[in-house]
């Protein structure tokens, strides 16, 4: 193996913005005090200023430029994260969002005084209650995850105000960690339903667990696995048979915009992931939103304050909701995902989500296609050899088996190409699992290219595995030691 | 491309869906617009709305307009920041990595706790997860809640517990402040955590020293809704032994937006570190020694631990966090102290010059760091009615006759004068068509 040259930024060495600071710089000028000071009682007082960086602004804009550049990101490649959705940011939605009569307008303010606010809010609900096929949409949960959590409280008030106890809920064993998590959260026990060897949820295994103490049924269709859930008709059938309700996590709602819906379905809930389907920039790890939409019979039961219309046209916040669960956080919401995903659904509309939807596809089965052509499906194979929907999942266990190499090899490797790898080892049920999702906004070009550079890491590492093993070389740092980290754990600048 | 997959179309590509849920019409949406047009439209709505930029506000109740310095505006702008993933992959991510670090730092320092995540959703639906975090650490199955604690987060604590098994029970207040004998005699082994809010929602300084030794007697966690940007002149709760401290971060460089996003911080006592939702990132090193951050005590979460994660939160609210981040290097060491000591003195100096108006009067007397709370003697709504008329928002109308008035560093002494003005002539005027009223 060639001899490991230190690039530039590597050698550029990590520094916080605390180890910058010294003493007597700063940053902020602070207002002239126009009226007499005044002293707090000595016991409610903080005795030593908090020990705060102390630095100028050019510095502080230097400190932070310098650290984006160790971030790779949408705006500069190829990204496919499965069950992410990676999809472009329009760069209107952040200009949009900054709008003063947005992005200065306080929660509070009287809703006569907020209309444009409650009126995007209105048609947001509205045209998210299209999409899924559902009629009622309440926008407050602030991600996925807490959109999963809503689903489960309604479903708790439903059951109870019905007078029924029900103890389990059921997730397939392809679901998302939120879904279990959430049903733990929630008050309720997991029950795990298996998946057929076609990739189905087991019909004979969901049969045998559906009873009078099953509250819900929680699933991703297409799955998390790429796949449509071709028993869905009987499966809704099965849950709604014992009278508990199906929740849709929307995580991959990109593959089905105007070819299908969930209420079409069946589910009764559906949450979105405004950050994935609808173009919320991913931040980092956030801000998202999870809004829900529900079916007539689960609507008296949703968070309050809703969004309605009244009778003069006007638009306004609904507290009177005897049924509602409450409040699920402060406020009405993350209204700046709003805004950003009204924008989204403005720009593309009705054709323009179907297409979305349909380039989606047409960009998973294209890259699949190409890497089978190829050759690298050999040592690759896809876990489940049918048509995909927006994302498939690769098993890397006969590269492991062939060529020595994990799944993780094949990630780090492709920081070298820079490429952002694919989630790895999820679903957890695929062995060396690799969960691809290119989106629709990517051409042709990106994905012959990520397709060859797949090629390539493999035909090198049948001739010289450890060039893998050892990836990355290029990125900021090479393979860090999470082991360490997690059993010595240091998680603050000591001070 | 449909060649290269072997399909004749992209129909053949949906054909696993049953034939009885496929659409057979187009959304019933417009069709789409070109972006000038999208944004005409977004901008005549936006257009609607009455910010701060358009009257003097003094809104609060949770969220403030504090000013927000153009430098976070222009890093939260680079791509580099908006628009990666959670950071999976460390070594393409060592930028937002480092900046949890940062903020993990910055957040235990203000709190006086050791150990912070790196953000949740926000702060009321914090102050739930630091209630799952009580009732899963202690076994027990009641919570005591401040009356004075923001009643969205009561409304949210409630509303999220619903499963658990867990009872309510409010503390009543003396003076505005959590009432010290209430808590003495409601306190018992069976209490999984005591919540109280710094400030409080009427903007009242709790005596943390006297509430937080019973509040801990028997076992019970306590749990601090803190407002972050008054730690710079308020005692940490940590100093105190509070267990959990959490709390909404808008005030932290992030603008209103209508109640979000912003971010929210949870920070905790050593001891629950393992218990603690949310992304921690933690300092390591790389193959060649190098310094790096990663994602840590990954087997807290859901994508690993599943039902037995202790949150399932995935997606949390990094970008703001880092405009917490930069708000906090900006204000600096010196800088937020400076900051609250204004914020101190001119709502102090408001509070005199509004409480000495007719038919005004100050509905506790407490030491109050940036809002203070009112009572009228005239009905709120049409007092604020007439305020508002005027181009001055006086605050959010507590009940029937009560105000609570929030000052920033952008309300000038001038603006407080002219607040006075403008609400003494409110009061007097609904206190003048009050006894027409009578005498009618």
């Amino acid at each position: 193996m060639t001899a490991i040259v230190e690039t530039e930024q590597q050698r550029d060495r990590a520094t916080t913005i605390f180890e910058k600071s010294k003493p007597g710089r700063r940053a902020f000028v602070a207002p002239a005090l126009d009226v007499p000071a005044h002293a707090l009682p000595e016991r409610f007082r903080r005795s030593e200023p908090p020990r705060l960086p102390e630095i100028a602004e050019p510095e502080i804009v230097r400190h932070y430029n310098r650290l984006s550049k160790r971030n790779f990101d949408l705006d500069s490649g190829f990204y496919p994260l499965g069950s992410c959705t990676m999809k472009h940011n329009p760069k209107l939605h952040e200009r949009v969002a900054a709008l003063p009569g947005n992005a200065r307008l306080h929660p509070l303010q009287a809703p006569a005084r907020a209309q444009g606010a409650l009126q995007l809010m209105w048609e947001l609900q509205w045209a998210l209650g299209e999409i899924a096929g559902l009629p009622h949409v309440s926008l407050q949960p602030s991600a996925g995850s807490h959109g999963e959590l809503a689903g489960v409280l309604l479903t708790r008030a439903y059951h109870e105000d019905r007078g029924e106890k029900r103890t389990k809920i059921l997730t397939p064993d392809t679901a998302h960690g939120t879904n279990p998590a959430t049903v733990t959260m929630g008050g309720y026990e997991v029950v795990k339903v298996g998946t057929t060897a076609r990739g189905g949820v087991d019909l004979d295994d969901l049969r045998a667990k559906a009873d009078g103490d099953v509250a819900c049924l929680m699933l991703t269709n297409p799955s998390t696995l790429g796949l449509f859930e071709e028993d869905i008709v009987e499966i809704a059938a099965i849950v709604h048979g014992v009278g508990a309700t199906l929740y849709y996590d929307g995580a991959n709602l990109n593959a089905v915009m105007g070819r299908t819906r969930p209420g079409d379905m069946g589910f009764d809930i559906v949450h979105f992931n405004l950050h994935k389907t609808f173009t919320q920039p991913h931040g980092g790890g956030g801000p998202g939103a999870g809004p829900i939409a529900v079916s007539e019979r689960i609507e008296p039961y949703i968070a309050r304050p809703q969004v309605v219309k009244r009778d003069d046209g006007s638009f306004d916040l609904d507290y009177d909701r005897p049924k509602s669960i409450g409040r699920l956080r402060g406020f009405q919401g993350n209204y700046g995902v709003f805004v950003r995903s009204y924008a989204y659904i403005l720009s593309l509309g009705s054709d323009g989500l179907r297409e979305a939807s349909e380039t989606a596809v047409l960009n998973a089965n294209y890259l699949l296609a190409r890497l089978k052509a190829l050759g690298a499906t050999e040592l690759l194979p896809p876990a489940f050899d049918r048509l995909c929907m927006h994302e498939f999942v690769l098993s890397g266990a006969p590269m492991k088996r062939e060529l020595g190499l994990r799944t993780l090899d094949l990630a780090k490797r492709l920081l070298d190409h820079s490429f952002h790898p694919p989630t790895v080892y999820f679903p957890l049920i695929v062995d060396e699992a690799l969960l691809v999702e290119p989106t629709e906004t990517e051409t042709k070009e990106t994905l012959d290219a990520f397709a060859a550079a797949v090629a390539e890491i493999l035909r090198e590492g049948a001739q010289d595995p450890e060039i893998a093993r050892n990836a990355p070389y290029q990125t900021p740092v090479r393979r860090l030691d999470e082991a360490g980290a997690a059993k010595r754990p240091v998680i603050r600048q000591p001070l | 491309m449909l060649a290269a997959i072997g399909v004749d179309s992209i129909d053949d590509l949906f054909a696993e869906i049953p034939e009885p849920v496929r659409l057979d019409r187009a959304l019933e949406l417009p069709a789409g617009k070109p972006e000038q047009e999208v944004y005409a439209y977004l901008r005549d709505l936006a257009a609607r709305n009455v910010s701060a930029e358009d009257e003097l506000s003094f809104l609060g109740a949770g969220m403030y307009d504090h000013y927000v310095p153009a430098l976070i505006d222009s890093i939260l702008s680079r791509s580099e920041f908006l628009t990666p993933y959670t950071p999976y992959q460390p070594e393409i991510s060592q930028g937002g990595l480092q900046v949890m670090f940062e903020y993990q730092t910055a957040i235990s320092e203000l709190t006086g706790l050791p150990v912070s995540n790196a953000s949740v959703y926000e702060g009321p639906s914090a102050v739930a997860a630091a209630g799952w975090l009580a009732h899963t650490h202690t076994r027990r199955d009641r919570f005591l809640v401040s009356a004075a604690l923001h009643p969205h987060s009561r409304e949210t604590l409630a509303t999220t517990s619903a499963g658990w098994g867990t009872t309510i029970d409010e503390l009543p207040l003396s003076d505005g402040v959590t009432d010290r004998e209430a808590l003495r005699a409601a306190i018992g082994d069976d209490v999984a955590a005591v919540f109280l809010g710094q400030p409080n929602f009427l903007g009242a300084i709790e005596d943390l020293e006297a509430l937080a030794p019973i509040a801990r007697s028997t076992g019970a966690l306590l749990v601090v809704q803190a407002d972050p940007l008054t730690l710079g002149v308020l005692r940490p709760p940590g100093d105190f032994g509070a267990d959990v401290v959490v709390g909404e971060g808008q005030t932290l460089g992030n603008r209103l937006d209508f109640g979000g996003p912003s971010f929210g911080f949870f920070a905790a006592q050593q001891a629950y570190l393992r218990r603690m939702p949310g992304r921690i990132a933690g300092e390591t090193t790389d193959v060649d020694g190098r310094r790096g951050f990663v994602l840590t005590l990954q087997t807290r979460e859901q994508h690993i631990r599943r039902e037995k994660a202790t949150h399932n939160i995935c997606t949390a609210q990094a970008l703001n966090a880092l405009a917490g981040m930069i708000y906090l290097s900006w204000l600096g060491r010196e800088g937020i102290v400076e900051l609250g000591e204004l914020l101190v003195a001119r709502t102090h100096y408001a509070r005199e010059t509004l409480t000495a108006l007719d038919g005004v009067r100050a509905l506790h007397e407490q030491p109050v760091v940036r809002e203070f709370a009112l009572t009228l003697d005239a009905p709120v709504a049409k007092v604020i009615e007439r305020c508002v008329a005027e181009g001055v928002n006086p605050g959010y109308p507590l009940g029937e006759d009560g105000l609570l008035v929030a000052i920033t560093e952008q309300r000038s002494k001038a603006d407080v004068d002219r607040l006075a003005r403008v609400l003494g002539a409110a009061v007097a005027a609904e206190r003048g068509a009050d006894r027409v009223e009578v005498a009618r």
